[in-house]
């Protein structure tokens, strides 16, 4: 084989995903915090503060799809079905919360209804994402290169765990956003919820941690045996650190502190994730390798990604810095 | 009663691949209608043409929106109902649907947010660019996704590898044999979608005397589009059917009911086809025409579907129902044209009472007709998913069970019975709104009070 391209597609993967987990994790944390918003008003400056960007964040989830679609087809033909339902739930939720976005401005009298669908979308949505991430972390069962289980596999307290956890993780992302993005009473009030949400995002940091390397060896191999433990050492340390300056910057009433930290808790997390699974794409059965797609399916659309991909930062940071600054909430329209 | 978790799978993809194109079949065409609008505007600096686009830009904001969300389900289905077609075919239609991704949803849904929230965040001329790009956005999309369609449909440039379709040649899977005459079917398609929603909107508007002035730019730009695309429309069909016969020779004799192959075929305008003993009942037809119109020579030889083997052939029912709902739609485009001609000769389009009231009524025509259109082409297709080397039924996720793809099917239908009728009650409330009194209020010096929903900003 020429040139293994398997390298650069886990990153490009790995990018999209963590890009969709902070870019949609924000804004339905946003739909998550919603209906605990002191008034109608302060939901109006909450929805308008993402309603220019939701779709562009959702996008990474199609781009993270179709990249395993493209370069590990074995893992997304196992994957997929094994999750079934959880999947179900994730895109009937992000149909509820995305055109609650438009309907709820339209609709007058029930706009109160549309308010509710955009809070329960976004919970569902997060709650089945984080029982995607659950049920990934637990592993698949497979046959040759088949998922050999039941629709209903999923169904595990890890699971269910990390759903919850997850809920608490966007309500960190979407809160911080607020406190980022608001003034007045409505940003003290996501400085509370904030702190909240940090308290259960850090326990269910703690039982992941533990947890994950109990129910697997070979996880509890890689993390605490010598020397990986001392090179291994900076993830919960730096995590630590960041939860502390997280805290420290939301009783300073810092505005933009708080959403860099919450985004760092999410990288650290993720790294630790990465560093459990390596090298499996079926956790804990198929590796990278062996579900990698045709080289020159890969070559061809990594042709565009890397000339695309920059091209993609560039102006969704331009729109990003177009609508950039505090969303005012003086302007009510219902 | 055994749940067959094929058929179920089938009817799933259908549902939602059906909801999910009502609204680009109207989106691809409104982002153009815009991007010219706003162009209109800059040019002309003629307040009607901002007013009409403000008020379309909140249609296609809650359309858009709907279109998103019901699109995003689609790859998905891939993986969870198809999974063997996912891994089998993933090296050539997965980098397709990669592109879709790269080149027209980042921009579309960057875009997007300016052309809605941003026209006081942004120069005009940034904001014109914006309109642009979000429509040529569009139009990448239905690039790349019909060519993932077209390949399934004439497969070309691939070698079979342990099973796997392995691509050989890209140029030649892209530019697969009935790619380009899908792609501007489906195109001037969905143009004509939104010429006769647009010209079904104004006509309302101008049977009640509101926004005279707008509605009547809007029926001269829909009529003009019309009168280029509806005769252009019958030709490029022509042609599609051709490559249809050519490629697909079965499809086109289920869409022709022709069960004999031979010389001198009729042209069967009404029949109910019956399979299973591969003949049409209460069939009326004109001789020699089918012949005429298929090979352009009155005693042309033309295949019939006997000559596939019975596990071969798609059913015939629906196809050839579908293709004649298809043409119906074009004729009453084609009748609302020349009509609008007739009256645009006599001084009398903007006032004629009739014609008003049934181009209200022909708002659904192009989502009737695009609809069949592709239950045409997908149903004729079958029993392949990937014509003549991938059966549907082997295509299926092989871990699914009936009840689950059922219990599925069941949610999707409720979900989207709330969203679709939620969204289209939603669009004629816009539409009952009327267009702002007030042109939009470009960008100012200083920086703005609050992005705000866009279906409202501009009230």
């Amino acid at each position: 084989m020429a040139l293994d391209l398997v390298p650069i597609w886990t990153v490009i993967l790995a990018v999209s995903v963590f890009m969709y987990v902070l870019l949609d994790g924000f804004d339905l944390g946003v739909g998550i915090l919603f209906p605990f918003a002191p008034d109608e008003a302060a939901r109006d400056t909450m929805m308008a503060s993402v309603a220019p960007v939701w779709d562009g964040n959702e996008t990474w989830l199609v781009m993270g799809g179709i990249g395993m679609f493209t370069a590990f087809p074995t893992a997304f033909a196992i994957i997929f079905p094994a999750l079934y339902f959880p999947v179900l739930a994730m895109l009937l939720g992000l149909v509820f919360r995305g055109v609650a976005f438009e309907f709820r401005p339209t609709a007058r009298s029930s706009s109160v209804h549309w308010g509710r669908a955009f809070f329960l979308g976004s919970l569902i949505a997060t709650f089945a994402q984080g029982c995607i991430l659950g049920k990934f972390v637990l592993g698949f069962e497979v046959s040759g290169r088949q998922f050999a289980g039941s629709a209903f596999d999923w169904v595990h307290p890890f699971v269910i765990a990390v759903g919850v956890g997850l809920v608490f993780g966007y309500a960190l992302l979407g809160s911080t956003w607020v406190v980022m993005k608001t003034e007045g009473a409505l940003h003290d009030w996501a400085r509370a919820k904030a702190r909240i949400a940090l308290f259960g995002v850090l326990a269910f940091i703690v039982m992941v941690s533990v947890w994950t390397p109990l129910m697997h060896e070979h996880i509890a191999r890689r993390w605490f045996s010598w020397p990986n433990m001392l090179w291994l050492s900076p993830v919960p340390a730096v995590t630590a650190l960041l939860a502390i300056w997280l805290w420290r910057s939301l009783k300073r009433g810092n505005d933009v502190a708080p959403f860099i930290a919450a985004m760092g808790l999410f990288f650290m997390c993720y790294s630790g994730l990465a560093v459990s699974l390596f090298p499996y794409i079926v956790p804990h059965t198929i590796t990278l390798w062996e579900a990698a797609g045709a080289p020159q399916a890969q070559a061809f659309l990594l042709i565009g990604t890397l000339f695309l991909i920059p091209i993609i930062f560039t102006y969704t940071g331009w729109s990003y810095w177009v609508f950039r600054g505090k969303v005012r909430g003086d302007a009510s329209y219902h | 009663m055994e749940l067959d978790p094929v058929f179920l799978s089938r009817i799933q993809f259908a549902f939602l691949i059906a909801f999910h194109f009502l609204l680009p079949a109207f989106t691809i065409g409104l982002a153009s209608y815009i991007a010219v609008l706003e162009g209109l505007y800059l040019w002309t600096r003629r307040p009607a043409y901002l007013r009409i686009s403000a008020f379309w830009v909140k249609v296609f904001a809650v359309s858009f929106g709907m279109g998103v969300v019901s699109g995003i389900v689609m790859p998905f289905q891939f993986g969870t109902n198809w999974s063997r077609y996912s891994e089998v075919t993933a090296a050539v239609v997965a980098p397709l649907m990669g592109y879709e991704a790269l080149t027209a949803f980042f921009l579309e849904a960057a875009f997007l947010g300016i052309l809605l929230f941003g026209r006081r965040l942004v120069p005009q001329w940034a904001h014109f660019a914006s309109a642009v790009i979000v429509a040529a956005g569009t139009l990448f999309s239905a690039f790349w996704i019909l060519a993932a369609n077209s390949w399934m449909q004439t497969p070309a440039g691939f070698e079979i590898v342990n099973g796997q379709f392995i691509p050989t040649s890209w140029m030649s899977v892209i530019f697969n044999p009935s790619f380009p005459f899908r792609l501007v079917h489906t195109v001037v398609a969905v143009y004509l979608t939104t010429a006769f929603t647009v010209i079904g909107v104004a006509a309302w508007y101008l049977r009640r005397d509101r926004h005279v002035e707008e509605a009547k730019i809007m029926i001269g730009m829909g009529v003009m589009l019309a009168s280029v695309l509806v005769p252009a429309q019958v030709v490029l069909g022509d042609l599609h059917g051709l490559n249809t016969l050519r490629h697909q020779p079965t499809k086109l004799a289920a869409m022709e009911a022709i069960w004999e192959s031979g010389p001198d075929q009729p042209a069967v305008l009404f029949a109910i086809p019956d399979a299973a003993a591969e003949t049409n009942r209460f069939e009326i037809s004109i001789p020699k025409l089918a012949s005429f119109y298929l090979t352009h020579d009155w005693n042309g030889h033309v295949e019939g579907l006997k000559a596939a083997p019975r596990q071969e052939r798609p059913p015939v029912t629906p196809v050839f129902f579908a293709f004649r709902t298809m043409v119906g739609m074009w004729l009453i485009m084609l009748g609302m044209t020349l009509w609008s001609w007739v009256l645009l000769g006599r001084r009398k389009l903007y006032s004629c009472r009739a014609f008003l009231r049934v181009a209200v009524w022909t708002i659904p025509v192009g989502y009737i007709a695009v609809t069949a259109g592709w239950i045409t082409t997908e149903v004729g297709r079958q029993p392949w998913v990937v014509y003549r080397h991938l059966r549907t039924a082997e295509a299926v996720t092989p871990s699914l069970s009936g009840a689950d793809v059922m219990a599925s099917l069941v949610l999707y239908g409720l979900v989207y019975a709330v969203i679709f009728g939620a969204g289209v009650y939603y669009l004629v409330r816009l539409v009952q709104r009327g267009l702002p009194d007030d042109l939009p209020v470009l960008r100012l010096d200083h920086r703005p009070a609050r992005p705000l929903s866009a279906a409202t900003s501009e009230e």
